[in-house]
């Protein structure tokens, strides 16, 4: 068994699964999106809002920007481990990375739920 | 025919070369590795492995036109000439097409392939049903030729610590066997972030095995189980 100090990776089967389940949050809501521009071809700004509007959108919006976050992370830190050798650049890459992934989802709390 | 061969001596060459080959005789249903033979009787320096020349050994595991086979059950029949040969993908070069294999050896280690089993030996054999032993189906046949392994990006970039296509189908071929009392340990000791998860099931391993078998299928397989015993 190969033991990750860092902590940073956490056990594979975990990432997995995260990345399974935030795949399928992000195609719902994908679907969804799609489905409502699809049906509302004379999208106003009102509607839009509207939907934005209901707490349950709002909480959807919120679980995939979560899984998005998510999802990012398990992928971005799979290919800096491949691909970023020097130990420090690594270490740099993946603290930006977590915390500009921090950062947005604050951001889209602020969008959802703010003024 | 003719040849464009990957050629490396440590001990005397600065850096690897391809070589051209030529060779005056009719392909017929001649394999990869009878056309080797001959360039061999006419370069001795020439250097690859083989043995039983028949894909049961696994031995002259290399990569044709860029794609890993065994040159005893490839025909020269179907490959485009200049036919360009060099050692697996990812592995030292001992020289010309002869690879280092420890590493790849190591992690088939880590599998630990062989059956652990407490209980008193029987008289004769453990047996297993029919169904059981069907599951091992698809799995036994592996040759350890190691072309799965070093046709996976996933292994080209952690050889030390994903395991790789080949050692995971061993690994599940231990773990799914009806007379092992270890399976949870197995798929305990198999949880981190590289051992198996590394797989992204990009599926070179299978569109390379010469004996058509299915590594990521075996490694999504243990996926599952590990799931099933820690949700």
């Amino acid at each position: 068994m190969v033991d990750n100090v860092a902590g940073l990776a956490r056990t594979g089967l975990r990432d997995w699964l995260v990345q399974r389940v935030s795949a399928v949050i992000l195609a719902l809501y994908t679907l969804f999106l799609l489905g409502f521009l699809l049906l509302n071809p004379d999208l106003q700004f009102a509607d839009w809002q509207g939907l934005f509007a209901q707490g349950w959108f709002r909480m959807f919006t919120l679980l995939s920007v979560l899984s998005l976050a998510g999802h990012a992370w398990v992928g971005v830190w799979g290919v800096s481990t491949d691909y970023i050798h020097p130990y420090w650049l690594r270490l740099l890459f993946q603290v930006v990375v977590i915390l500009a992934l921090v950062v947005f989802v604050a951001w889209a709390v602020e969008i959802l739920w703010g003024n | 025919m003719r040849f464009s061969i990957y050629r490396y001596d440590p001990e005397q060459d600065q850096a690897p070369r391809m070589q051209d080959y030529h060779l005056d005789v009719e392909a017929g249903d001649m394999m990869l590795l009878d056309a080797l033979m001959l360039l061999k009787a006419e370069d001795e320096s020439l250097t690859f492995r083989r043995s039983c020349r028949e894909g049961v050994c696994g031995s002259d595991g290399m990569n044709i036109n860029g794609v890993n086979g065994l040159a005893c059950v490839t025909p020269m029949s179907s490959l485009r000439e200049p036919v360009v040969l060099r050692p697996l993908p990812g592995l030292p070069v001992i020289r010309d097409l002869v690879v280092d294999m420890s590493q790849f050896y190591k992690q088939y280690e880590k599998a630990r392939p062989y059956l652990i089993n407490e209980t008193p030996a029987p008289r004769t054999e453990r047996l297993q049903s029919p169904e059981d032993r069907e599951k091992l189906d698809g799995l036994y046949e592996c040759i350890l030729c190691g072309c799965c392994s070093t046709s996976c990006p996933s292994f080209w970039w952690n050889p030390d610590k994903f395991m790789g296509p080949a050692a995971l189908l061993q690994a599940y071929r231990f773990i799914v066997d009806s007379r092992d009392q270890a399976t949870e340990e197995r798929l305990a000791d198999l949880q981190d972030a590289y051992s198996v998860f590394r797989c992204h099931g990009i599926m070179n391993c299978v569109a390379v095995c010469p004996k058509g078998l299915n590594p990521t299928q075996a490694i999504a397989q243990i996926k599952t189980l590990m799931l099933r015993k820690s949700a």
